[in-house]
């Protein structure tokens, strides 16, 4: 039973843990970049930085707020800046869709014209960001680090293996929960929200019952902002913030949207964490836990390991291509690209 | 009187063109080199101004050739990107026409300046901190030279670390390049020789947001203490913090590139209790050196009296072989470093560089009781770290 119990616990502080919480940042993450191809009907492939955009701000706003001493222990002060990040990205995704991708839309200009001109998009955020805030990492965690920290876990159930629980991830996992049910909330029982999911369903219906087309896209872009600065600063204060790991996000984070369907927002959820949860079971050495849970004379030499940890952004990579050939509407049947 | 002029003139330009051609100098000029931004950024700076020391000392004594002025060039090798470094070279050399150069930080970067630029052009370059044990047999024309040891022989020096604390087993991740790989597999090898277990041997990436999968398959693995060869500033840290998070190991062993005071400020009070090793000496050549530094206005880092030594002993060579081409330089560093001849230690560059005018011999101590070995390497002395109320502190020297 101590055996089991300790296998479990294991699993638990290398798995499930850390695989929640980086799940809960990929979807939100596949939530904007799903909001933007249901309604706007392009892949955006600015969706990294603009996550970055939204952290960096939220961090400025952090460092402010620290400096005049204002402060919600334990929680990290970030979640106080994120309203004021929020507002600014909203600006800044505003000003983008008036000035680069409106003038395509009127044209209406084939989805591979907006797609390369969301990745100019993506190289002048990632050149902006670097500009104003540097290429270094920057930590701008307060707080309580920890919940439950792997040594007072051991010593209060007298296991051998520990479990931790960093406040970062509470905080991911609850934010995310929140934003998600929000969501859903507004898509489907607001008019607004109606309108988007009628505009997004077919366009010329939708205008042709009096939808303001102008009203819709702007919406949508303020839900992305939202989305990408809560997940960016969530995976920030979660692992550190660096302006080049979001351009490296952009694989999982279109994995995940392509995964459960892109255009459909549970399928974006539900990507986001068969993504997570793949690249760490597929990476992880079961070395320990086959030695908890195996007969007690069973010696094991090797790691246990299916693929090495340099594999984990292939693993992703794998799963969009099987998915592409299998099954290219993705698990919740969304649009075919 | 007009004509005595002239002709002394004539005499002047005469004498100096003739100078020129034995090599003879009013002015001399380093490349400095170094890895700026990188992984090992924050060691770069304490280094190039201990270089920078050496010269501005030996410049001061008006005594070097004919009482020439050192001068030197900063260049970025950044520390992973080969071809940057290549290229930080080729611009000192080409556009800053600089005499030698004093680099590069990171193994990689300078393997790739020593053949791709130093090589083919015949200059001579000496780092203060390249410690891949590859640089030992790679082919050089004699031209590279290191104040550092290898890491063939940090790795049987950490081995026997590991070993006297009573440790039986370790985790080692490594960062995934010619530093890296040189060391695990030395202390992998060395340890092993010892009767100890390396459980798992594995790289890791620069420059990652999350080391949370590297961690679980290391903590999977498990032992006694986790060995991370890489970089403070970079995924060393990243796989400390994790690995502190999900409560995998409290205990590190951190080789050189692992200590500076920017991880123990960045990590807190949960690295005390680990240990490391660095480069060290406790000749009095480190003391004296620490001082000169501070009255300089910087504080001596890990490496910054490898820098400094690197730069003397530059100088103090072309001194001997009089002349700063860099084939006449290269055959005279090994009798200025080395005994027999009067001990000289930081501080005392004037005096040597007169002891050579005279044609006498020097064994140069500098800050790092500086001993060349085989290929143009540092015979190595270590300084054995513990991580004691967030510093780190000397245990003893090895």
């Amino acid at each position: 039973m101590t055996d089991f119990l300790n296998a479990l616990t294991l699993l638990g502080n290398f798995l499930i843990i850390p695989g929640l919480t980086y799940g809960s940042q990929l979807a939100l993450g596949a939530l904007g970049v799903t909001l933007v191809y249901g309604v706007l009907r392009f892949s955006n492939f600015g969706h990294g930085e603009t996550m970055a955009f939204g952290a960096m701000v939220t961090i400025l706003v952090t460092w402010g707020l620290q400096s005049v001493g204002i402060s919600i222990q334990p929680l990290p002060t970030a979640l106080l800046a994120i309203p004021v990040g929020i507002a600014v990205t909203v600006l800044l995704t505003l000003l983008l869709d008036r000035f680069v991708y409106r003038y395509h839309r009127e044209r209406k200009a084939n989805p591979v014209i907006f797609l390369i001109v969301s990745i100019g998009v993506m190289f002048f955020l990632g050149g902006l960001i670097r500009f104003i805030i540097g290429p270094g990492d920057q930590i701008f965690f307060d707080g309580t680090r920890f919940i439950l920290k792997a040594r007072e876990f051991k010593q209060l159930t007298g296991l051998d293996e520990g479990l931790s629980l960093k406040m970062t991830q509470a905080v991911t996992i609850v934010t995310a929960v929140m934003i998600v049910a929000a969501m859903f909330w507004f898509l489907n029982h607001t008019r607004t929200g109606k309108s988007m999911r009628a505009y997004s369903d077919n366009e010329n219906l939708a205008l042709l019952s009096g939808i303001n087309p102008d009203r819709v896209v702007m919406i949508t872009w303020i839900l992305v902002a939202a989305l990408a600065t809560i997940a960016g600063t969530l995976y920030g204060l979660d692992k550190s913030f660096k302006p080049f790991v979001y351009m490296q996000l952009l694989l999982p984070i279109f994995a995940s949207a392509i995964v459960g369907g892109v255009g459909n927002p549970i399928g974006a959820i539900a990507g986001g964490y068969v993504i997570a949860f793949s690249e760490l079971i597929l990476t992880f050495a079961y070395k320990k836990v086959v030695l908890y849970l195996g007969p007690e004379s069973m010696e094991v030499e090797s790691l246990v390991q299916f693929l090495g940890t340099d594999y984990k952004i292939a693993v992703s990579f794998i799963i969009l291509v099987i998915v592409l050939i299998i099954k290219p509407t993705g698990l919740f049947s969304g649009k075919t690209i | 009187m007009k004509k005595t002029a002239l002709a002394m003139a004539t005499a002047a330009i005469l004498g100096s063109s003739l100078a020129l051609a034995g090599g003879h100098a009013k002015s001399v000029k380093l490349g400095v080199v170094l890895g700026f931004t990188g992984p090992a950024e924050s060691l770069a700076e304490s280094m190039a101004r201990g270089a920078e020391l050496a010269m501005k000392e030996v410049s001061a004594s008006k005594l070097l050739l004919d009482g020439a002025t050192v001068s030197h060039v900063r260049a970025d090798s950044t520390c992973v990107d080969a071809s940057a470094a290549a290229a930080a070279a080729e611009r000192v050399i080409a556009s800053d026409k600089v005499d030698a150069i004093i680099g590069a930080l990171c193994s990689g970067a300078t393997i790739s300046i020593l053949q791709n630029v130093a090589m083919p052009k015949g200059v001579l370059l000496f780092s203060p901190s390249a410690t891949s044990p590859a640089l030992s047999t790679l082919e050089d024309n004699d031209l590279f030279f290191r104040a550092s040891p290898s890491d063939a022989r940090q790795g049987q020096v950490i081995s026997e670390v590991l070993q006297e604390k009573g440790i039986k087993s370790i985790a080692m991740t490594y960062t995934n390049n010619d530093y890296g790989k040189g060391l695990a597999d030395s202390i992998q090898s060395n340890f092993e020789a010892l009767g100890g277990k390396v459980t798992i041997n594995t790289p890791h990436e620069d420059g990652k947001g999350d080391y949370g999968a590297e961690v679980g398959a290391l903590a999977q693995a498990g032992g006694d203490i986790l060995v991370v060869v890489g970089y403070l500033d970079q995924g060393g840290k990243g796989i400390i913090q994790s690995s502190l998070d999900a409560g995998a190991f409290d205990q590190f062993f951190l080789p050189d590139a692992m200590i500076g005071d920017s991880l123990v400020q960045a990590i807190g009070p949960d690295l005390n209790g680990s240990i490391g090793t660095v480069p060290g000496t406790d000749s009095n050549g480190a003391q004296i050196y620490a001082d000169l530094a501070k009255k300089d206005g910087f504080e001596a880092g890990p490496y910054s009296p490898e820098a400094y030594d690197a730069a003397a002993l530059t100088l103090l060579a072309m001194q001997a072989a009089n002349s700063k081409d860099s084939n006449a330089v290269k055959a005279k560093i090994f009798d200025v470093a080395n005994a027999p001849g009067t001990k000289i230690l930081p501080g005392e560059l004037a005096k040597g560089l007169q002891i050579l005018k005279d044609g006498g011999q020097i064994d140069y101590v500098g800050a790092t009781a500086v001993e060349l070995i085989g290929a143009g390497e540092s015979a190595g002395s270590y300084r054995e770290i513990l991580v004691k109320d967030g510093k780190n502190t000397t245990v003893r020297y090895r």
